[in-house]
């Protein structure tokens, strides 16, 4: 029986062993790939054992720094400027919304919540961000469009307020004469931490991997994020040279490494994340948790 | 303030609808950029679902357009593009969720039938890392097993030169692969969280009546999943008229011979709106997903309810 036991162990070990090998030797092989000789892959295609390893890749990523870099600082400036604007919307609704007293309750909570059940879908949408409010390519298409506030994570704020916060503390407030943005910002703000970073996270994350608003509202190269130069690589290299020589950088008269660059820069735009994810694990899966079966 | 105990009972009744509004400025002051938003990006754009009977003239917009009726509709229906994203998308959202809810529940039982605390803890956070990145690098990572010249199943497994994005018939696979490897973590998680909310004492009590792994298993942690499962099942059945995107746009890489095999109805409105230029039938297929999608929800919801009201969505 006991035996039996530590079978059954060790298969379930073996068994998650291999899952996790599937989910992070994919991303090794780009990894591997992305330090790998160029010749060497034309050769041996794509390997998890090169012959020859070499740093071409990322030397040419930064010598042709006009394109890649300022990509990569418009991810960061959009992630930083779209999840900012996001955590304000989001709580400065959510926390009204959490107040019990606060008349027409109702009615602001299914105002809130039928935006999850019905949409206008892309075309409308699309219409009217280009020809109405004419918002492509400008930066404000890469923040502005569906990401900035999501009813979702609206509701799960205001769920963690209501539950969390106990009326008597937002009374005690009022009775020593804050206001309402005091009691939020002095109050309410500092017990919420975790939810707070939880928001931030699953936001940033969102704004970060996007490349859908880019898609559709941005063809102007110099807004391109690197989501946006990952997606217009893929069938047309050239797209980096065009660019460069363009830039008149001194990219221009190097030869592009056509099939390492690509993993090199899927590697970078994966970095950060990676990086971070392991530290802050804990908070992305309570935004799961909570957001995944009413998400 | 004389008569707090009677606000208590009729908090604002009394004062009016601007009186009220007046009374708590502050609290709708805060929501006015939320509601300013929802009602640009959220509700403008329903209005806009007008334009599937209208013929779309640009230099009109779609307040001025004029309408056509239903020959959006017809023109859509009459060619064999609509069948096909329709039952792409449904027949891959069958799929996913059938091959989706099984892996996922297995790996939340597994994970939690295993003893040792730290390799369960690292298996958590490794399962959970294909779901943190875009499609878009996804498609870079299919891209570095397929590819015909350089990738790794040609090259290192199979040393022959198969044409991946130019075959049809292995898309099927390729994308419930996919699928299934970028969010297995993600439900996983999710189950597993019930899973170890399940009453601890049920499993003690199992094991006093002697019973096996297998046996509690079956008679403890299946039926503790099973609202849980319910809820997540019928919730993606109410979005089987949507698909991911990105899954079906940028992991075939856009490929034209894929056509039939990996356009869904969300691939189908963004190609005929942004890149042919077709925007009648682009909103009415549009139009068609937005209003299934809903009836779909409602009904989900409905029956949710009936199951197990603590997790309906409303």
């Amino acid at each position: 029986m006991v035996q039996h036991d530590k079978l059954q162990q060790t298969l379930m070990h073996l068994f998650m062993i291999l899952l996790v090998l599937c989910c992070i030797l994919p991303f090794l092989l780009m990894v591997i790939a992305s330090f790998t000789e160029e010749a060497t892959l034309t050769r041996n295609g794509y390997s998890f054992f090169p012959e020859a390893l070499s740093l071409e890749t990322y030397r040419y990523i930064i010598r042709s720094a006009g394109t890649i870099f300022r990509g990569y600082l418009m991810t960061i400036i959009v992630t930083v400027i779209g999840t900012g604007c996001n955590l304000l919307l989001t709580v400065l609704f959510a926390y009204p919304l959490s107040r019990k007293d606060l008349p027409y309750r109702g009615i602001l909570s299914f105002f809130l919540f039928f935006t999850m059940l019905f949409n206008g879908g892309l075309v409308p949408t699309y219409m009217m961000y280009a020809n109405t409010f004419h918002i492509k390519n400008t930066v404000f298409a890469l923040i502005i469009p569906s990401l900035m506030m999501n009813a979702f994570y609206v509701i799960m704020m205001r769920s963690f307020f209501s539950s969390s916060i106990p009326d008597s503390l937002i009374e005690a407030a009022k009775l020593d004469g804050a206001s309402e943005m005091k009691i939020l910002g002095r109050v309410i703000l500092p017990l919420s931490k975790p939810m707070v970073v939880t928001l931030v996270l699953m936001v940033g994350l969102g704004y970060w991997n996007d490349w859908m608003n880019g898609l559709y509202y941005v063809t102007e190269q110099k807004l391109f994020t690197i989501q946006m130069i990952l997606n217009n690589m893929i069938n047309n290299i050239e797209f980096l040279t065009r660019n460069a020589s363009m830039l008149g950088t001194a990219a221009s008269n190097m030869k592009i490494p056509q099939v390492g660059i690509r993993m090199g820069i899927a590697v970078i735009a994966v970095l950060p994340i990676l990086v971070i994810y392991p530290f802050l694990q804990k908070y992305f899966v309570k935004g799961i948790v909570i957001g995944g079966v009413k998400g | 303030m004389s008569n707090g105990k009677r606000r208590k009972a009729a908090p604002y009744k009394k004062n009016g609808f601007f009186g009220n509004l007046w009374g708590h400025r502050e609290l709708y002051l805060m929501m006015l950029p939320g509601i300013i938003y929802l009602l640009i990006n959220n509700y403008l754009p329903i209005g806009g679902l007008s334009l599937a009977f209208k013929k779309y003239d640009y230099s009109k917009g779609i307040l001025g357009s004029e309408w056509n009726g239903m020959s959006n509709f017809k023109f859509l229906f009459s060619t064999k593009d609509a069948m096909m994203i329709i039952r792409n998308t449904l027949g891959y959202n069958f799929v996913f969720i059938v091959f989706g809810t099984i892996f996922a529940v297995a790996v939340a039982i597994i994970l939690n039938e295993i003893r040792a605390n730290v390799p369960k803890k690292i298996y958590q956070v490794f399962i959970l890392i294909p779901y943190l990145v875009s499609m878009v690098v996804v498609s870079y990572i299919a891209f570095a097993f397929l590819s015909t010249d350089n990738g790794f199943i040609n090259n290192s497994i199979l040393h022959e030169r198969i044409n991946w994005y130019m075959t049809p018939k292995y898309w099927p696979f390729i994308l419930t692969f996919v699928n299934l490897w970028k969010s297995f973590g993600y439900n996983s998680i999710i189950y597993y969280a019930t899973v170890i909310g399940i009453d601890t004492s049920l499993y003690e009590a199992a094991v006093v009546d002697g019973t096996n792994r297998w046996q509690r298993i079956w008679n403890v942690t299946l039926p503790g999943l099973r609202p849980t499962i319910i809820t997540m099942t019928l919730l993606a059945v109410g979005r089987v008229f949507y698909s991911d995107f990105g899954l079906f746009y940028q992991v075939p890489m856009n490929s034209g011979m894929l056509y039939d095999v990996t356009t869904t109805i969300d691939v189908y409105v963004y190609k005929g709106l942004i890149i042919l230029n077709d925007v009648g039938r682009s909103a009415a297929a549009g139009f068609f997903q937005s209003v299934c999608g809903f009836i779909l929800v409602l009904t989900a919801n409905f029956v949710v309810t009936k199951v197990d009201k603590e997790n309906a969505l409303f």
